[in-house]
């Protein structure tokens, strides 16, 4: 009798666990309940992200979960149809476009820059590089710091004679896209030797994983020159070049001067490397990071409600939210990418007619 | 029998026998259930194990099938040049897996020599020496802590630690200070396959039977004498197996090593030259692998990587068979 009692109690306390594992799980299909946006993808954008969906959620209650996987996860999960937007610090390229098979909007977020971090023992003062320099020695053609070309720019810092050791990136990155971007617009060698992309086929130096495992290497290797983002050069207060920029100009990189980097004329989709940028005062090894959705709102049985609901955060990201960039060291919109951010926007559509007025 | 003169010798067999058959019957009561709820727990306790076993031998097989599959573009595009191409381009699509598999093979085999005298000296000294006490306590204790660290922290300790005593090392040898490179990742994992070896070495020790060893002793063989002419022809294959588990660990392992080797593509001049192996290159890249072709390459990457794995196993599997059989 005991036997069947207690065979039947076990029986009903798994059902219950079963039933409330399921019912939980399907809360968390977050389609059902529009008070809540799920995005996923770059790592580099997630600090600020984290600060603005904080921030928004006390301003309107909806809360806005973000996963950092990478650029490249977030936009598998994008065309997977399991998040509402994707983050990425390129864009698309044309195998991702043929997957994703429907239009999407590149909507720009903020900008980052990569800086070149060196670590000469004895100077302590910012070396003015040029692009000619720095492919030449990214491509192993200069090898000692006191060669001709480093030292005619830099009259009066000496500079020691230490063997230069490249450090680049072990791993895919956002980061490696912008500066071999870079490089392959301002060296045709580059360009046809090794290529721009997340991963590329370094023809000299060492690789470290991450922004940390670069700038480790940098500090233990005198001599050493390697390349991170600015709000990682910054926080961790290492020394950086300047850069000469396409209109002659040696700039020191600084949120500003990123910033300025974007104040140019920009595609209507802005997919577009903003490296080499011809404004003036704008440091050349600049990028956008973007926010990715799908241009006709009206998929997977989506609501009107969940799709304004997206849009209205975009806009409140572009506009109200970009206060919380500086404090953090990212770089704020300029004026001419938050003008062709706020046409993008407007381009979103539902059932054919456009979400924001 | 004489106080029952009233009863027939017959009955009283029949009492007897009743006796007897109650007895007969009361056993099987007495424990669980009756032997037919018996014989069924049997019958399902080895059914779980058949299924267990099963299980491992199709997830092994489903592995292996997973990354077969998934290489095929790859495969389809590179063929069987991917086996010693020495680029690894994945702007121009061009990839080739020689230089990230003699990493692999250099380092894992540089480790294990380099731990070998090591975890030997410690299953000896436990297993033979001083079997008992508070220092084998705490020796064996320690040395299985070894393994249970976690392997990142291999790497930051590599990295911060080691990697500035190699680059003093190679400024003295005058080679190109990297710091970084094949040597230091042979190192960390010579460090870290230790305790494998040397556990399965000290129990492997253990298991001599005394009474062979006392015989050795009463005959006036020294410690050293012992373990060179009955210990070691008694546990060769033991320690051989201990070895193929070290080696086995070496080849697989990812996070220490891709911290302190250094990460390029290019085929290593020298021990102390940077290099790459192959389970690192999957866990730096295949995050960000952004098209078909590229995510394919390091699938096949892992198909080698498993491959290589079979066959060392195989080959110590065979040398072990020939120990035992000798």
């Amino acid at each position: 009798m005991t036997q069947t009692l207690n065979k039947i109690k076990s029986r009903l306390i798994a059902f219950s666990l079963l039933s409330s594992l399921i019912l939980l799980y399907s809360q968390s299909f977050g389609q059902s309940g529009d008070k809540s946006l799920l995005g996923a993808g770059s790592t580099f954008i997630n600090p600020l992200f984290s600060k603005m969906f904080a921030e928004y959620n006390k301003k309107t209650g909806m809360e806005v979960n973000y996963q950092s996987i990478g650029s490249g996860g977030g936009i598998l999960q994008l065309t997977n149809k399991t998040v509402d937007f994707g983050a990425s610090d390129g864009p698309l390229n044309d195998e991702q476009t043929t997957k994703m098979g429907v239009p999407v909007l590149h909507i720009p977020m903020a900008s980052g820059a990569v800086v070149l971090t060196y670590n000469l023992p004895g100077v302590n003062a910012s070396l003015k590089l040029t692009p000619d320099v720095i492919a030449d020695m990214f491509l192993g053609k200069i090898t000692k710091w006191d060669d001709k070309g480093i030292t005619a720019l830099n009259a009066g810092i000496t500079i020691p004679s230490f063997p230069i050791l490249i450090v680049h990136r072990s791993d895919g990155s956002g980061t490696t896209n912008i500066f071999t971007n870079y490089l392959s617009k301002v060296s045709p060698e580059w360009s046809s030797k090794v290529g721009s992309g997340g991963a590329v086929n370094w023809p000299t130096g060492l690789g470290g994983k991450g922004s940390e495992g670069v700038s480790g290497l940098v500090k233990q290797t005198p001599g050493a020159v390697g390349y991170v983002e600015l709000i990682y050069a910054l926080q961790n207060k290492m020394s950086f070049a300047q850069v000469k920029n396409l209109k002659g100009k040696f700039i020191m990189p600084s949120l500003t001067s990123v910033s300025a980097a974007s104040n140019i004329q920009l595609p209507d989709d802005a997919k577009v490397f903003i490296t080499n940028t011809d404004a003036a005062d704008g440091y050349p090894i600049s990028g956008f990071t973007w926010v990715i959705i799908y241009k006709e709102q009206n998929y997977s049985s989506r609501s009107m409600q969940r799709a304004q609901n997206l849009l209205q955060l975009l806009w409140w990201n572009i506009h109200d939210g970009q206060q919380y960039t500086t404090p953090l060291n990212y770089s704020p919109l300029s004026k001419g990418a938050l003008q062709v951010a706020e046409k993008i926007l407007k381009s979103a559509t539902y059932n054919g007619k456009a979400i924001l007025k | 029998m004489t106080n029952y003169p009233q009863y027939s010798v017959r009955v009283i067999h029949y009492l007897n026998m009743e006796a007897i058959q109650q007895k007969i019957e009361e056993i099987p009561v007495k424990k669980n259930r009756g032997s037919n709820g018996q014989i069924r727990m049997e019958y399902v306790f080895r059914r779980t194990l058949v299924i267990a076993a099963l299980l491992m031998v199709v997830l092994v097989f489903g592995i292996m099938l997973t990354l077969i599959i998934e290489s095929t573009p790859s495969m389809k595009s590179l063929g069987i040049k991917y086996l010693w191409g020495k680029t690894w381009d994945p702007i121009n699509n061009v990839y080739g897996s020689y230089s990230f598999l003699l990493g692999t093979l250099l380092t894992s085999f540089l480790a294990l020599i380099i731990s070998i005298p090591f975890s030997f000296a410690v299953a000896f000294y436990l297993g033979e020496y001083k079997p008992t006490g508070w220092f084998s306590n705490f020796l064996k204790n320690t040395v299985d802590l070894i393994a249970a660290v976690p392997s990142v922290i291999y790497g930051f300790w590599g990295l911060i630690v080691l990697v500035p005593i190699v680059r003093n090392l190679e400024m003295k040898i005058g080679v190109l200070p990297y710091g970084i490179g094949i040597f230091t990742a042979s190192l960390v994992l010579a460090i870290m396959i230790i305790p494998y070896a040397a556990s399965l070495g000290r129990e492997m020790i253990r298991l001599v039977p005394s009474s062979l060893k006392e015989g050795a002793y009463s005959l006036g063989a020294t410690k050293w004498e012992v373990i060179h002419r009955v210990i070691l022809p008694y546990t060769k294959s033991g320690l051989f197996a201990g070895i193929l588990l070290s080696l086995g660990r070496a080849l697989g392992e990812t996070m220490a090593v891709t911290m302190v080797i250094g990460n390029t593509s290019m085929i290593p001049t020298s021990i102390f030259a940077p290099g790459n192996t192959m389970a690192s290159v999957i866990a730096n890249e295949f995050n960000e692998a952004d098209h078909t072709l590229y995510w394919s390459a390091l699938v096949e990457l892992g198909l080698v990587l498993f491959l290589v794995t079979v066959v060392i196993n195989m080959i110590g599997k065979r040398i072990i068979k020939r120990f035992t059989n000798e």
